[in-house]
């Protein structure tokens, strides 16, 4: 089976995130960038279910060339070929139309992605994918296995979880509880750098969204500390000046 | 134009998500000067369908075909997006919850609308723009984002819009539609609900405990606390990688988002990770032996002290609070 799974290139988790002087770009200067955490939870699970011949891994994002170091990451990792779209990701929309027009033009029993991603939060190009494919897609799902030519998929919802069995070919997001991610070993890494990387060019696509600006949450005002054993005027000051007991 | 607001039941009964979308739909109705028409999909009973009138809505679709009583994206995207279409609703409003994020998306391209997803605000139209701030890089900052179609599709965070009440007097009318065959492959089998009271994506009251727990079987102390308080329990990222408890309680960048009323950290240190999660909780509670933990500078109160000491007294105090209350 063949399983593309999209990745995305994030800042570093441990980031602090600032912007320019009037709040327009986001810095990047020294800031580390990576794999998307949930799309590594989704290009271990495929390549667990394709583990011993039994498939093809391919890797695809929409970036820039500056990005490659991510891509070959996901090669050490055990993807076995790469594509990049070389465009910068507008916004999940001009994304997931650009990985639709590839999928198009190749055979994917499965797409995946991570449940969304850690910089923009969507969760918007699976579905947008499904759509544009008409195609099943299930966002943020706990747990895949795959039987034959369907999958069942565990997906969360408020206070518990549905299990659903979907045919191929189909797209989902995976979170944690589907795969643990995985580490590259030598092998894979020395491995990465002769793994087929293609380029392809963006098709064109009219896109319906633009970041003017960003913002940064308001600072808290100073913490007002309890003494350890006066554990009641916490309990006061929730109910009677934050009201929120 | 008119603004149409998907209502999602969950085992026929709407959540208070439910209401601040509608809510939060009335008022961009009303910037409009326009009218605001919800949409519920499933088997809703009358009464609570008449709920919807409450908060705003002009006209109240019911959609209660067989083959649509469980939710199933694809074929529920179909059916808002012909409503839209229906309606002349050129903004849609969907709650951002784990249903609504595999559907908003889908409804946006089938309108060729622009999406604003984990709205927290409504939007600034100055200038004829329709900008709405959104959450991003995991709650560490905002964006706001203008969007440039005719159509728009907005799902809005639970937690981030007040319950507003416009009654209206409208009542439910059945709205049929036209389903596709290949909306539906994919199929539900089962329902699991968990074993918890109150699930953590809407739980007004978070308690959530870290490492400083020192194992699993220290967590009586913090269901109790929460369950004292109606609250739902959480966990940081170390204590779900180690299996104290499950993955679904891991708050935080890499784990979920929450906007609680108030959160409850207990011997949590308070990684950019984690804070990352829970910033946007209205009030923030930290309970850590240690001063100097990173936390402190995020939170409203404090206490200063050993969780196995505090929690307790905690755990005493609320019941002193409960019982006088």
């Amino acid at each position: 089976m063949n399983i593309l799974v999209c990745i995305s290139n994030v800042p570093d988790t441990t980031t602090k995130v600032t912007f320019n002087a009037n709040n327009t770009q986001f810095n990047t200067a020294g800031v580390q960038f990576i794999i998307n955490p949930y799309d590594e939870i989704a290009l271990a699970r495929a390549i667990e279910l394709t583990d011993g011949g039994k498939g093809a891994v391919t890797v695809i994002h929409v970036g820039e060339a500056a990005n490659e170091p991510t891509i070959r990451k996901a090669l050490a990792i055990g993807a076995t070929d790469a594509v990049r779209v070389n465009a910068p990701a507008h916004d999940a929309y001009f994304v997931a139309a650009q990985i639709a027009e590839y999928v198009k033009q190749h055979q994917f029993d499965l797409i995946l992605t991570g449940r969304e991603s850690i910089d923009y939060n969507g969760s918007k190009v699976a579905a947008m994918l499904g759509e544009l494919l008409d195609i099943p897609s299930v966002s943020i799902i706990k747990k895949l296995d795959v039987d034959g030519t369907q999958a069942t998929v565990e997906r969360e919802i408020e206070g518990g979880k549905e299990i659903l069995t979907i045919p191929f070919p189909f797209v989902a997001g995976t979170a944690e509880g589907v795969a643990e991610p995985k580490i590259p070993n030598m092998r894979g890494i020395m491995s990465a750098r002769t793994k087929p990387l293609a380029v392809v060019e963006p098709v064109e696509v009219k896109t319906f969204s633009e970041i003017i600006s960003y913002e940064t949450p308001s600072p808290r005002s100073q913490v007002k500390l309890i003494p350890a054993d006066d554990v009641a005027t916490l309990v006061d000051l929730l109910h009677n000046e934050a009201k929120v007991i | 134009m008119s603004v149409l607001v998907y209502a999602e039941n969950a085992g026929g009964k709407f959540k208070k998500s439910v209401y601040e979308a509608v809510s939060y739909a009335r008022a961009i109705a009303d910037q409009n000067n326009t009218t605001l028409t919800a949409i519920s999909i499933g088997d809703v009973s009358a009464d609570e369908l008449s709920a919807l009138a409450t908060y705003g809505a002009n006209k109240i679709l019911n959609v209660s075909a067989a083959n649509l009583k469980n939710f199933v994206n694809q074929a529920y995207a179909s059916v808002i997006a012909e409503a839209a279409e229906a309606e002349q609703a050129d903004v849609v409003v969907i709650s951002n919850t784990f249903s609504g994020r595999g559907l908003a998306p889908r409804v946006a391209v089938k309108l060729g609308a622009g999406i604003a997803d984990g709205a927290v605000s409504l939007p600034e139209t100055t200038g004829g723009k329709f900008i709405i701030k959104k959450t991003a890089f995991s709650g560490k900052a905002f964006a706001l984002v203008e969007l440039t179609s005719t159509n728009k599709v907005i799902a809005l965070i639970p937690n981030s819009y007040k319950v507003t009440e416009t009654p209206t007097g409208a009542k439910a009318e059945d709205f049929s539609v036209e389903t596709k065959e290949s909306d539906f492959k994919a199929m539900l089998k089962e329902i699991i609900k968990s074993a918890d009271k109150v699930s953590l994506p809407d739980a007004e009251i978070v308690v959530s405990a870290g490492r400083g727990l020192k194992g699993p079987e220290n967590w009586g102390m913090i269901e109790e606390l929460a369950g004292l308080l109606g609250a739902a329990t959480a966990c940081s990222k170390p204590v779900s990688d180690a299996g104290w408890r499950p993955h679904s309680e891991h708050v935080g960048q890499t784990g979920i988002a929450v906007s609680p009323n108030l959160y409850i950290a207990i011997g949590i240190s308070g990684a950019i990770q984690h804070l990352a999660g829970i910033s946007s909780s209205k009030v923030i509670v930290v309970i850590n032996k240690d001063a100097e933990a990173p936390f402190y500078k995020v939170a409203d109160y404090g206490i200063v002290g050993d969780a196995f000491e505090i929690v307790p007294k905690l755990i005493d105090a609320v019941k002193a609070y409960k019982a006088s209350a």
